[in-house]
């Protein structure tokens, strides 16, 4: 270790006169960009502090000069939002649904605020474009298990269905297989039945007046005579070729056996009314409404 | 097998943690049979073995090693190398699992499918193991391994503590077991960088005193006048992580026989402590304690003196001190109050030129030697992280920036901002000290082979250029489409649009990751080459390093 100061060769700098391990230091002074920088980025700190909010004091904090609040910035925030949403957005609240679909800027408004709705809060369970998927309807065809109408379609959006909602749309098949009401001999002619509904093939042998007759006894209260269903008590059309949850043998015998009670939340009290009224307008529109 | 009798007496040390784990085989074997889950009692068991383990090494080698270890060999200090070179072979085995499992969580948020249905392997399991192994494991043995190494050296003289060194390395690494199968098992207390559970964060504050104490010890005992630079940044990370250790895993268990406890703050004073200590796990772990990597290797391998000896000392207190105030930078616009987020932003700003201050020693460092990185592929690796360091040290204040925040926030530029840090900083000068150090404690002449340290060096700096740049750009435009309004006033994209807008860039961000894989890999076959069939150096001592050729 030497201790005596020595210049480097290269850098012309003198050393700070120690070596760790054969490692040197120059003493080059500070740059000076650096600590103009420096200075300036606590200065402009400084500046910060005074004009925001900024120092912890026993019970209170200074504000600052310009009297700034996220609180503040967000209820700006939406206030100007409002404004733009404008007239529309309270004549939306104003309208009835029927009304809505006749003004066609309140309309193309409804539809633009139910199409945001859609994606965040429907799109998980009925996709993006409200195609559905299996055990989940699709909301473009003309197939609806608690009623087309835009009425309808608002009230089943705000109740829900088997959602635990005082009013949600409630019915339950009978789990015929499960509970002993029917046999599996029964079932399978029943479910062929029900693909003949539709002009599906048969299996082979299949004894449909049979089926027919199970179907009549069992069936008819809540799917209608002619299997056309019931929008009042939520029973599907069983003839229009659209299934929830599959067509084929197999699956229609499993509903028949343990049956479905599919539930849909109640969106009254997690979205407002106005919004709720927008999806039931962007619902109805999107092709399949009555 | 006649052992040699022993011609000493058991020292207090070796007596002493004999004992210190007879009672922890004790108490774990006690905590198995109570324990009330199955995660728990695994642990306890493996706790057991490992005691039992330790208290045969203990007295294998009292019976083995008739005298203790000189001080000074012919006047020349008696390093004790044993503990960095488990910790240094730790880092890169820890390291290319935290890289791969990193490839898999990155390949998991392209394709969903690949977290296979299972609990062990879906991403909220997978994702803690991959930040753990990446920055505790790799960076945590790295950091280990360089400390005690560089702290001797430029103290010149035998680490303090005979076998404590090693009680901190494998005590160390027990933590990580302990860490990583428990994460995998579902053991977590959800606070991020901080997941692993009571009992583990008991284990690893009696290894972080003993670490500091270990550390500390060798300071004192220094045969140099002053402390080196590097020791300052060792220092201070060493003392800040135990600090941010004990106030952010304040923690009750539910049981002392169970794996699950509940955190002493709540909502926003726990948010701010988990963000303190987040901040600062980056400040003093992947800064400091790098920084510290940097002021040794660099010259070192450069083979020129530090630039400036000023810019050094001011520079690390304004960045000690600054540090510790930025956390709240990552709570903006939540219900932190507002008088935080200006501090957390504003001393995050003013943070900027402490910062770089590392990275001007780093990079001037070099004046005079520039025409090596033509030649050394381990010095233009350390350079290059020190770029890094200076892009993600000028990134990170500009993200802290309110207004900037609220467009990058939760978004992927955060990830990508991250990755510049860890992969280009962190990783980089790792690799680079890595590198140096596996042929000075095998005391072999060279790199088995400098060409295949190329190869690592521009298949990973194209990885992470991949990674970061793809992350740059999916994070704005998720940004972007976040905050996207239609002409009426409503949101124009939905959450799942946002989603599917990203795949194409999480694909080129895990092709990223699967070549800092690669590169990794080649790391670890270019090592274990030069440790197996590397040629000796010569009976001399190490003096300076060899010039590169």
């Amino acid at each position: 270790m030497a201790d005596h100061k020595e210049v480097d060769a290269l850098s012309g700098t003198a050393t700070t006169g120690h070596a760790w391990d054969g490692i040197k230091e120059l003493n080059t002074p500070l740059p000076r960009w650096w600590v103009l920088v420096f200075y300036a980025t606590i200065v402009w700190s400084v500046g910060y502090w005074v004009v925001y909010p900024a120092w912890p004091l026993v019970s209170n904090y200074t504000a600052g000069v310009f009297g700034y609040s996220s609180r503040g910035d967000v209820a700006a925030e939406l206030a100007e939002l409002q404004k733009v949403r404008g007239a529309k957005s309270t004549a939306l609240a104003d309208a009835t649904l029927a009304d809505v679909e006749k003004d066609q800027g309140l309309l193309a408004f409804a539809r633009a605020q139910g199409k945001a709705a859609f994606g965040d809060n429907c799109a998980p369970c009925h996709g993006s474009g409200a195609t559905g998927s299996r055990g989940y309807p699709n909301l473009n065809d003309d197939d609806w298990l608690w009623g087309g109408t835009v009425d309808e379609i608002h009230q089943t959006i705000t109740v829900g269905i088997r959602s635990g909602h005082a009013k949600a749309r409630e019915n339950q098949m009978p789990a015929f297989g499960r509970d002993g009401m029917l046999k599996r001999p029964e079932i399978v002619e029943v479910a062929n039945y029900v693909r003949s509904l539709s002009g599906l093939p048969v299996r082979p042998g299949s004894n449909l007046e049979a089926g027919k007759k199970i179907f009549a006894e069992n069936c008819v209260a809540c799917h209608g005579d002619d299997g056309k269903g019931n929008a009042e008590l939520g029973g599907p059309n069983l003839t229009d070729r659209i299934w929830l949850y599959g067509s084929d043998e197999a699956t229609i015998a499993d509903v028949v056996t343990n049956s479905r009670n599919g539930v849909m939340p109640a969106w009254e009290g997690r979205l407002d009314p106005v919004t709720i009224k927008a999806l039931a307008v962007y619902v109805h529109t999107l092709g399949g409404g009555k | 097998m006649a052992y040699a009798h022993a011609q000493r007496s058991l020292t207090i040390g070796e007596g002493g943690l004999a004992a210190f784990f007879v009672v922890t085989a004790f108490l774990t074997l006690v905590a198995a049979a109570k324990a009330e889950d199955a995660a728990f009692a695994f642990h306890a068991y493996l706790g057991a073995a490992a005691s039992v383990a330790a208290v045969f090494a203990v007295f294998n080698r009292y019976f083995r090693t008739p005298e203790l270890p000189p001080q000074e060999i012919d006047g020349r200090p008696n390093y004790q190398l044993g503990p960095v070179k488990f910790a240094t072979a730790a880092a890169v085995l820890w390291g290319i699992a935290g890289f791969t499992v990193g490839l898999i969580i990155a390949l998991q948020l392209a394709y969903p499918a690949l977290n296979f249905d299972l609990p062990w392997t879906n991403f909220g399991r997978l994702r803690p193991l991959h930040t753990s192994a990446v920055i505790f494991a790799f960076g945590g043995n790295v950091l280990i391994a360089t400390s005690l190494y560089v702290v001797q050296r430029t103290s010149r003289t035998r680490i303090a503590g005979d076998l404590a060194p090693w009680f901190v390395v494998l005590g160390y690494n027990f933590f990580i077991l302990i860490a990583g199968t428990g994460y995998l098992l579902g053991v977590t207390q959800s606070k991020e960088y901080a997941e692993p559970e009571w009992y583990a964060d008991l284990w690893l504050t009696i290894v972080w005193v003993v670490y500091l104490l270990v550390f500390m010890g060798t300071l004192m005992k220094r045969k140099e006048p002053h402390i080196f630079v590097a020791n300052w940044f060792y220092l201070a990370f060493i003392i800040t992580i135990a600090v941010l250790h004990l106030g952010n895993n304040a923690t009750l268990p539910v049981s002392a026989f169970g794996s699950k406890s509940y955190i002493a703050w709540g909502g926003v004073q726990d948010a701010m402590f988990q963000w303190w200590y987040g901040h600062n796990a980056v400040g003093f772990f992947l800064t400091a304690g790098f920084l510290g990597i940097m002021y040794y290797f660099i010259p070192k391998r450069a083979e020129r003196p530090i630039y400036s000896y000023r810019l050094s000392i001011i520079h690390f207190w304004a960045l000690i001190f600054l540090y510790i105030w930025a956390g709240p930078h990552h709570l903006h616009y939540t219900a932190l109050p507002d008088w935080a987020q200006t501090l957390g932003m504003t001393f995050s700003i003013m943070l900027w030129m402490p910062s770089w201050g590392g990275m001007i020693n780093g990079l001037m460092t070099l004046s005079g030697a520039w025409d090596k990185l033509r030649t050394d592929p381990v010095l233009r690796m350390m350079v290059v992280s020190v770029a890094f360091y200076g892009m993600s040290t000028f990134e990170g204040p500009l993200m802290s920036v309110k207004a900037v925040n609220s467009l990058s926030h939760y978004t992927d530029w955060t990830i990508g901002h991250v990755h510049s840090g860890a992969l280009g900083w962190v990783a980089f000068v790792s690799f680079g000290a890595v590198y140096s150090l596996v042929p000075w404690l095998w005391n072999r002449k060279q790199l088995y082979s400098l060409k295949l340290v190329n190869w690592h060096f521009w298949i990973a700096t194209i990885g992470i250029v991949l990674y970061i740049s793809a992350m740059w750009v999916s994070g704005i435009l998720q940004g972007l489409m976040w905050r996207a309004y239609t002409s009426l006033g409503f949101l124009e994209y939905s959450f799942i649009e946002t989603v599917e807008a990203m795949h194409p860039f999480y694909l080129i961000r895990a092709a990223g990751g699967a070549l800092f894989v690669a590169g990794a890999l080649i790391m670890a076959w270019n090592l274990w080459m030069t440790v197996r069939s590397g040629e000796a150096e010569s009976a001399a001592p190490r003096a300076a390093l060899q010039p590169a050729e």
